[in-house]
């Protein structure tokens, strides 16, 4: 029996679907069985992210309304056998689905997956509901500004009034120079604030942009920083214990050298 | 922060400060938007703690939430109707 664990964060544009599509794909590499359900009906992206758009036949909304059998709409992956997407209703909206039948297709989905990784929507309305609604566990997408923090406590509250207890936190984009300077939130005034348990920090990667335009995962670039940290958040999901990404940044004589030598800290 | 910056007296100015300071105000606010039923069960709490030290008039007893630009304070109304006699310990 698999797990449905829902990425969510309130707010849009912090990651979520980058983090669905990372998550995913390293789990997936691990030897996971993994399936990756779009929520986001009307604005569907997870199959873009994932260089998998061309392949779409049928949709979240075709299985939910019996015009499909499920299998006939999950499309397998091109790297990995045991990675699979259902992407979301791009004509339709929120309301075509319900909570029943999302609950009915999480519960079929995680007979035969061990992750059942659910890209929730922006926001706090029906698409929100719908993607929490056959969830186990949650992880919550966070960014060091008000904005994101503000609403991904909003969110911990309305998952907590779900009987979604104990989300992790996973803070996207931090810049470790902007942080050193004192011009960013750091890690620990954000965990303070949101009180929850962190399961990852990935730090602004330009490379992110570059995966996303190729429609390839950072994670599959073993030189990426932020595929790092997504690789290494898919292992704590597993139950791995993966000590964090030492994100400071070198300074003085010492680190130069350091740098000078290729040593890493 | 390195001492220098410090006696320079940029630590308040600090924007991650700032958003913090701001995002805990927030906070605050959007928190404070309980339950009644939170409430009800809070009160329940308080009068239960008060009540080992004095009679109180529970009918009476009001709990609110009440709130301005910079804070969020909550205010009870208690009325009491007995104060039991206190024993100095010996």
């Amino acid at each position: 029996m698999g797990e449905v664990i829902v990425i969510t964060s309130g707010k849009g544009g912090v990651g979520k679907t980058t983090t669905s599509a990372n998550i995913g794909t390293a789990l997936a590499s691990m030897g996971e069985k993994v399936v990756l359900i779009d929520t986001d009906i009307g604005l569907r992206n997870l199959d873009v992210v994932l260089g998998l758009e061309n392949r779409i036949v049928y949709d979240l909304v075709d299985v939910t309304n019996g015009n499909c059998r499920l299998k006939q709409a999950l499309i397998r992956d091109k790297r990995f056998d045991n990675l699979a997407l259902l992407p979301a209703a791009q004509t339709k909206d929120k309301t075509a689905v319900n909570v029943d039948q999302m609950k009915i297709l999480c519960d079929q989905l995680k007979e035969e997956f061990d992750y059942v990784i659910v890209d929730c929507p922006a926001g706090i309305e029906q698409g929100f509901k719908n993607a929490i609604a056959g969830a186990d566990k949650a992880i919550v997408v966070t960014t060091p500004e008000v904005a994101a923090v503000r609403d991904a406590d909003r969110i911990i509250g309305l998952l907590e009034a779900a009987e979604l207890r104990n989300p992790k936190l996973i803070i996207n984009r931090i810049r470790p120079l902007m942080v050193k300077k004192g011009d960013m939130m750091d890690i620990n005034d954000m965990i303070d604030i949101l009180a929850v348990e962190l399961i990852g920090v990935v730090p602004e990667d330009e490379i992110i942009v570059v995966s996303t335009n190729r429609g390839e995962p950072a994670v599959l670039d073993a030189h990426s920083q932020a595929g790092q940290a997504y690789r290494n958040i898919a292992k704590r999901i597993t139950g791995e214990d993966v000590p964090f990404i030492n994100l400071e940044v070198d300074e003085g004589i010492f680190g130069k050298v350091k740098k000078m030598f290729g040593i890493k800290s | 922060m390195d001492l220098f910056g410090r006696i320079m007296g940029r630590e308040a100015s600090l924007s991650k400060n700032i958003a913090k300071e701001r995002l805990r105000l927030v906070l605050v606010h959007d928190r404070s938007n309980i339950s009644p039923q939170l409430l009800e069960s809070l009160k329940e709490d308080i009068i239960k703690v008060i009540s080992n030290y004095m009679d109180i008039d529970r009918k009476g007893t009001e709990i609110t939430l009440n709130s301005d630009d910079q804070s969020v304070a909550l205010v009870a109304s208690i009325p009491i109707i007995k104060i039991n006699r206190v024993y100095p310990q010996r």
